[in-house]
C-alpha cells in the first residue's frame, strides 16, 4: 500500500457538507493527525480542525475515526484503516463550527452544572491536608481523576444522543471524584448537582463511556456510584 | 424529579421481582388441572392474602412501568419533558384503574 484514500467530512455550522476524498502517501509511521495536518498543509489550506500537544496529553484532537471516536494523535493509521481507507469526521453530540472541529462550550457548561468546580477547606497558609492512598474514598477519587476533557466519553453516549439536557459520562465522572474528595467543600452541593435532574439517573449503563476512554477511565463506574450513593442518601445515609 | 422518580422505580422494581416470581408460580401451579375460572375464583375470592398480594402488584405495576415509559418518550419521540411526564401519568392511571377493576372482580 502506498496510497491512503481518506475521507474527510467537510461542513458548517448548519450541518450542512460532504466527505471529500484525499489521496495522501501512506508512510511506515504515521497517526490519524499527522494524515489531517498533512490534508491540511499540502493539499487543503481551507480545513479546519484541531490540536495542540500532538503527544496525548491535552485532549483537544479528538474527532470520529471509521466511526468511534478517538484521539487521532494516539491512533496509528495500521490500527484503523480499512484497506487503505479511513473516514475522518467530527466529534458526535456537539455543533459542528466547520469541519472537523466541533464547539464544546455546551460539553464545559455540563461540568459546571454537574457540581464540577473545585470548593476547597483551607487557604494556602494552612498546612497541606494528608491524604493517605489507603484510603478507600481516595481510591475511588483517585480512580477518576486522570480525565482531561478530550469529549471522546461525551461523544459516544447514545444517552446524550437521545437526551440533550443529559450532563454525560465526563461531568458526572468529574462530580464523582470530588464527592470522594476529602478536601472539598462542597460535597453535599456537588452530589446533588450530579443526581438531579438529567443527572446520573438518566445513564442507561451502556458502557460506551468506559470503551471509548482513551485514558482507560470507567466513567461508568464512577455513575455507577452516584448512583448508589443517590439511593443511600435518599435512605438517610450521609456522604 | 428525575432523582425521586428513579429512586421510586428502582424500589418498586425491588417490590415486583419476588411478586413476579409469584405469580408465575402461581401460573404453572394454576393450569395443573386445566384452567376454569371457576377453580380461579375459588382460590382468590374473599382471600385477604391474594387481594394484598395482587393489589401491591398492582400499584407497583402503575408506578414503576410509567416511569420507564416516560424515559422511552423523552429519548426516542419529539415529544418535551412535559408531555412525556403527563402522558405517561395517564398511562399510569390506566394501569391503575384497569388492574384496581381486574382485582376486585377477582378477590369480591
Amino acid at each position: 500500500m502506498t496510497t491512503l484514500r481518506v475521507k474527510i467530512w467537510r461542513g458548517n455550522e448548519n450541518e450542512e457538507g460532504e466527505f471529500q476524498t484525499f489521496d495522501v502517501p501512506a508512510r511506515e509511521n504515521q497517526t490519524i493527525l499527522d494524515v489531517v495536518t498533512e490534508v491540511q498543509r499540502v493539499q487543503e489550506p481551507g480545513l479546519s480542525y484541531r490540536f495542540a500537544c500532538r503527544v496525548g496529553v491535552c485532549g483537544s484532537c479528538a474527532m470520529t475515526v471509521n466511526g468511534k471516536p478517538r484521539w487521532t494523535c494516539r491512533t496509528h493509521i495500521n490500527a484503523v484503516a480499512k484497506d487503505g481507507e479511513i473516514t475522518i469526521e467530527p466529534l458526535r453530540n456537539m455543533p459542528v463550527i466547520k469541519d472537523l472541529t466541533c464547539d464544546m462550550t455546551e460539553f464545559f457548561q455540563k461540568w459546571q452544572k454537574a457540581g464540577g468546580k473545585f470548593d476547597g477547606t483551607i487557604t494556602r497558609k494552612d498546612p497541606v491536608a494528608t491524604l493517605p492512598p489507603s484510603d478507600l474514598k481516595r481510591q475511588k477519587a483517585d480512580a477518576g481523576i486522570e480525565c482531561i476533557n478530550c469529549a471522546v466519553c461525551y461523544s459516544a453516549c447514545d444517552t446524550v444522543n437521545w437526551d440533550s439536557d443529559y450532563l454525560g459520562p465526563a461531568a458526572l465522572n468529574r462530580a464523582w471524584t470530588l464527592v470522594n474528595d476529602e478536601r472539598a467543600a462542597n460535597r453535599q452541593e456537588v452530589l446533588d448537582k450530579a443526581i438531579g435532574d438529567s443527572g446520573c439517573s438518566s445513564c442507561h449503563s451502556q458502557g460506551n463511556c468506559t470503551a471509548a476512554c482513551p485514558v482507560g477511565l470507567s466513567p461508568s463506574q464512577s455513575i455507577h456510584g452516584l448512583k448508589r450513593m443517590s439511593l443511600l442518601s435518599f435512605l438517610g445515609k450521609g456522604i | 424529579m428525575d432523582r425521586k422518580l428513579y429512586i421510586l422505580q428502582r424500589l418498586t422494581a425491588l417490590v415486583l421481582l419476588p411478586l413476579i416470581i409469584g405469580h408465575l408460580i402461581v401460573i404453572l401451579y394454576a393450569i395443573k388441572g386445566g384452567l376454569t375460572s371457576a377453580e380461579i375464583l375459588g382460590r382468590t375470592q374473599g382471600s385477604l392474602w391474594w387481594g394484598l398480594f395482587y393489589g401491591l402488584f398492582v400499584v407497583s405495576v402503575a408506578v414503576h412501568a410509567p416511569i420507564g415509559l416516560r424515559n422511552i418518550l423523552k429519548e426516542w419521540t419529539p415529544l418535551n419533558n412535559q408531555t412525556s411526564s403527563v402522558v405517561s401519568f395517564l398511562f399510569g392511571l390506566l394501569l391503575l384503574i384497569l388492574g384496581s377493576k381486574a382485582l376486585v372482580g377477582v378477590i369480591f
